[in-house]
């Protein structure tokens, strides 16, 4: 793999804040933002005059239907009067928003960058389910009238059938992050659940069961990236991103293969090279993995190389991933448990580490002392993964 | 952050929040058209439709037959070699049974949403279709199915002009 490794900077995560997670805000999609860029930027005491360029991360315009909505919520993430950029790879967006935060401080260009991440999803009617018609090709998929619930279901029902699994395998994620959850100030659908009630719910589209998937949520994200020397100005307790990576598989999704996210694997490789990590599963303490519906945790874990290929659901049922088990996975609660505005909840994963890495996630603090932790990403067509690695 | 913030701003709103007017909001629908042209591997594709034949195109170098065609290979980004006919059977790869409309609606009668590795393609190639005269139960993933066309004079140049695939 061919990236620059040396001549970079050192970026450290110095603040973070979040708003509530709910199924539809008061607020709108800018003082969502201005709230979470605020907590940010009071975590670690700095002024936005101290902010050097402002990277902002949202999902389709059709959920808010303004065109240009990247601009149109630059005012209420901190921009005004300030280099300014828009990120959107669909549901990796939040884990790029980072990345592209981190080149713009290791390039050297900037000392201080505020990453927002922000999605009201519930201005769409009468649900914005609908606005994801348009993803799909409008050649060959648009006239079948597909739900955006298919892809999930073929893809689950893919990976379900390659390695024999059944959906209580796979249940077991959703009882884990809803759990998890509840000690999230910022959850929506955090419950104590069994798995019996995962495969009681709601048949949407089979085997995708109400419970299986994340909701629809408004909610925002923000935090501070610094280069080192401003971050040992700022804080006593950086979180450093040792590295990233990204990667884009084909939008011919029928012709890849369901059942193993090999863009994930790719980026998470870049980020392995990038951070000289030979044996992910001793070196990374910590993982929020991309969770909008219960199998994309194990499928990410195993394209992340977390797991074997297949087995991601044995370790689970083992306790492995659990809060205390050998690799916490989805410690926040995910977007399973506090919710999924889109680019927010993935910004949300990074934010976790953060706390997480400084021992500052309250009951949900990780035992252990844990020093590495990993947030990933995933979207557009099912076909990006974006990976952050962060260390203290 | 429990320490920063005991609680978080964001208020939570309910649907009788908004329908009584309770705080206010302002509403748009929205009127947009478009007409996307097929372009020309997909044009192609749609003409063989109205024929009654599905279409493949093939790249030399890396030996791949895809399908829906391309004018490029995408993966050595280079020309595609040649075009050919596919047999209108395959096999199923994976399928979902959907009780939920693209817009939401319930649906009582389920579709079956598949992805079909079309026979003569290279492996794991497929298309996204529909399986249809089968009880929903019945669909096992690597079912051999073949399409189900329109009526020759209904056919208009559309991946529609295959109603759905069925078991063989």
């Amino acid at each position: 793999m061919a990236f620059r490794r040396t001549g970079l900077r050192r970026v450290a995560v110095v603040g973070a804040g979040m708003t509530k997670f709910v199924r539809r805000a008061q607020e709108t999609a800018q003082e969502l933002a201005f709230h979470a860029s605020r907590l940010a930027l009071d975590s670690c005491g700095l002024r936005i005059q101290d902010i050097g360029a402002v990277c902002l991360g949202t999902a389709p315009d059709a959920f808010d239907g303004v065109h240009m909505n990247g601009e149109y919520l630059s005012d209420g993430a901190g921009a005004y009067g300030k280099p300014f950029m828009r990120a959107y790879v669909g549901g990796g967006t939040g884990v790029f928003s980072v990345i592209q935060g981190w080149y713009h401080v290791a390039s050297g260009l900037f000392d201080a960058v505020l990453v927002v991440c922000e999605e009201k999803m519930s201005s769409c009617l009468p649900h914005p389910q609908a606005a994801f018609l348009t993803i799909f090709d409008h050649t060959t998929e648009r006239p079948l009238k597909p739900n955006l619930l298919w892809i999930f279901a073929l893809e689950m029902n893919r990976y379900m059938q390659k390695y024999g699994l059944s959906k209580k395998d796979i249940a077991r994620v959703a009882v884990k992050n809803k759990r998890n959850a509840m000690d999230h100030p910022a959850a929506q659908l955090a419950a104590e659940i069994t798995v019996e009630d995962v495969l009681n719910s709601e048949v949407l589209a089979w085997p995708v069961q109400r419970l299986d998937v994340s909701p629809t949520s408004d909610g925002a994200v923000a935090v501070i990236l610094a280069s080192e020397d401003a971050a040992k100005r700022i804080t006593d307790k950086p979180v450093w991103i040792k590295s990233v990576g990204w990667c884009l598989d084909s939008a011919y999704w029928t012709n890849r293969d369901l059942s193993y996210p090999e863009y994930v694997e790719r980026a998470a490789r870049m980020a392995y090279e990038m951070a000289g990590i030979k044996e992910p599963r001793k070196e990374i303490h910590i993982v929020e993995p991309y969770d909008p519906f219960d199998y994309k945790e194990l499928h990410h874990l195993e394209g992340l190389l977390l797991a074997p290929k297949g087995e991601a659901p044995r370790l689970l049922a083992e306790g492995v991933f659990d809060r205390d088990g050998d690799l916490p996975a989805t410690p926040s609660g995910g977007l399973l448990g506090v919710g999924n505005p889109i680019a927010a909840a993935g910004l949300m994963k990074v934010a976790e580490l953060f706390w997480q890495l400084r021992g500052e996630a309250g009951k949900r603090q990780v035992p252990g002392n844990p020093r590495t932790g990993l947030a990933q990403a995933w979207g557009d067509l099912m076909q990006v993964g974006t990976v952050a690695i962060l260390g203290v | 952050m429990a320490k920063i913030v005991r609680e978080l701003p964001g208020l939570a709103l309910t649907p009788e929040d908004i329908s009584q007017r309770k705080v206010l909001s302002t509403s748009w629908v929205p009127k947009a058209e478009y007409a996307w042209d097929a372009g020309i591997a997909m044009g192609r594709y749609l003409e063989e439709l109205r024929n009654g034949r599905l279409m493949g195109v093939r790249h030399r170098r890396c030996g791949r037959t895809v399908i829906p065609p391309r004018i490029f290979c995408e993966q050595c980004f280079a020309p595609m070699d040649e075009w050919g006919e596919l047999p209108d059977t395959g096999t199923v790869n994976t399928f979902s049974i959907c009780y939920v409309s693209w817009d939401v609606k319930r649906l009582e009668v389920p579709e079956i949403p598949a992805v079909i590795e079309i026979d003569g393609t290279s492996p794991r190639v497929g298309i996204l279709h529909k399986l249809g005269e089968v009880d929903p139960q019945q669909v096992k993933v690597g079912m051999p199915v073949k399409a189900v066309w329109k009526p020759a004079e209904e056919r208009n140049g559309a991946i529609t002009d295959i109603l759905y695939f069925q078991p063989i």
